[in-house]
């Protein structure tokens, strides 16, 4: 049996205004598992994630890689923990392609000649190359999304979490990133309303409503559950 | 060929020619117009449109009139002017720093000249993001257009969401720096060092403000 990398048991979340975003939330991920987190808008998938690697912290218990999520381990989850946001805008925040891959590579104390080397191959896996010089405001919304990718995948984490990985990539270029995602040996956690991208790239789906995981399974068994499934597209 | 050179050998050219210029006291008048033959010969050899340049630097103008009027009100036109010139020489060479250089490597040779790194972060963010709240903001005129037009009072909603926006965004961004390990502050990246074509350049362009200066001196 696999090791588990995620293991969430009875998260519970309210924001500061008291909306209450999850509800008892059990979670459990292992090695090398690709999962897809179905539901709808507000379902609380985007708030769930952002607990893996202790942005938000809620009541119940998270744990990553055999450690629980509480501040003093919170600097090694997120060396484990990669997350792709869904607002690539909001993601690469420095001045060049280059400057934004290398990023994590210097919080982890990378020498520059290492994060360089290791953001180019990065950067070729997303098929970003030659793109290092380039301001992020002047990439097409597709290009910044394969750059927010490269800065995660730089740092080689254990467990890749992907907001809506597919939002604003056209058709090839979701393609490729179903291979990538295919390829790559992480755990992967993927939020996304596309049922043939989930089916492309994970072997089981969550689906949340209200704050709470209603369902899993496979994906298209989930999907067609709730009325998502492929044939309603 | 100016841009080829080093940010480093640009800033210190920069820093010796506003020295120079904030310095000057006598002869101010014709100092100034063979400082702005250098500067527009550096505009030209760096094959940027002169009008362009020449006109955008103007923009600093209103601001220095309202501290020039001040000066001229309390009887010292002489000051007044020497405002007025130094200030726009001033913007020029920054404008002309800021144009032959990409601002990444502004900012990572500002950042291993010690410069405060606050300052450098807003810099940098309000370079990144200035494109984006535009976008965004155009984005909301257009919608508002389609439906009838903005008028003053669904001018200011728009403000006000315009600024909410923002701020979400800045939570976001912080969000996804921590989540890449930021820990208060910036790591960058190694900056290049000076080639020899670089030395020559800082010494030769550098000496050319205290060249028109000294010949200016000495003539008058």
């Amino acid at each position: 049996m696999r090791r588990p990398v995620v293991d969430v048991n009875g998260l519970q979340y309210s924001y500061p205004d008291g909306t209450q975003a999850l509800r008892g939330v059990n979670f459990h991920l292992e090695a090398g598992e690709a999962v897809a987190l179905l539901g709808a808008n507000g379902s609380g998938k985007t708030t769930f994630a952002l607990h893996i690697n202790g942005l938000l912290r809620g009541r119940g218990s998270v744990s990553v890689c055999g450690m629980e999520v509480e501040p003093r381990s919170l600097a090694l989850v997120r060396r484990k923990v990669g997350m792709v946001f869904q607002d690539a805008d909001s993601q690469l925040f420095m001045p060049s392609v280059l400057e934004d891959v290398t990023f994590g590579l210097l919080n982890q104390g990378l020498s520059s000649e290492d994060a360089c080397e290791r953001a180019r191959v990065a950067l070729r896996q997303t098929g970003m190359a030659g793109a290092e010089t380039r301001a992020p405001h002047h990439l097409s919304a597709g290009e910044k999304r394969r750059v927010a990718l490269a800065g995660i995948l730089a740092l080689d984490p254990e467990i890749l979490v992907l907001d809506e990985p597919t939002t604003y990539l056209d058709p090839p270029g979701q393609r490729a990133l179903a291979d990538l995602l295919r390829a790559l040996p992480q755990a992967k956690i993927l939020i996304t309303h596309d049922v043939p991208f989930a089916h492309a790239t994970c072997s089981r789906a969550v689906f949340f409503h209200d704050g709470a995981v209603v369902a899993e399974g496979p994906v298209e068994a989930v999907a067609a559950r709730f009325g998502w499934g492929l044939a309603a597209r | 060929m100016i841009h080829r050179r080093a940010a480093g050998a640009k800033l210190a050219v920069a820093a010796v020619f506003l020295v120079t210029v904030a310095t000057a006291h006598r002869h101010l008048l014709a100092l100034s117009a063979g400082w702005l033959v250098v500067l527009v010969s550096g505009v030209l050899v760096a094959k940027l449109p002169v009008g362009g340049i020449v006109s955008r630097t103007a923009a600093v103008l209103p601001f220095s009139a309202l501290f020039a009027l001040f000066s001229w009100m309390e009887g010292f036109p002489q000051t007044a002017l020497g405002l007025m010139v130094k200030s726009y020489l001033s913007a020029l060479v920054v404008l002309l720093l800021v144009a032959t250089t990409p601002l990444p490597e502004l900012v990572r040779t500002l950042e291993s000249a010690r410069a405060p790194q606050f300052l450098l972060m807003v810099v940098q963010f309000l370079y990144r993001y200035i494109f984006v709240v535009v976008e965004e903001a155009v984005n909301m005129r257009t919608a508002a257009a389609m439906r009838g037009g903005l008028r003053f009072q669904a001018a200011a909603g728009a403000l006000a969401t315009l600024f909410a926006r923002s701020y979400s965004r800045a939570e976001h961004i912080h969000r996804a720096m921590i989540a890449r390990g930021f820990q208060g502050h910036f790591r960058s990246m190694a900056t290049g060092t000076l080639a020899a074509g670089d030395v020559i350049f800082a010494f030769t362009a550098g000496a050319l403000p205290l060249l028109v200066r000294t010949l200016g001196e000495v003539l008058l």
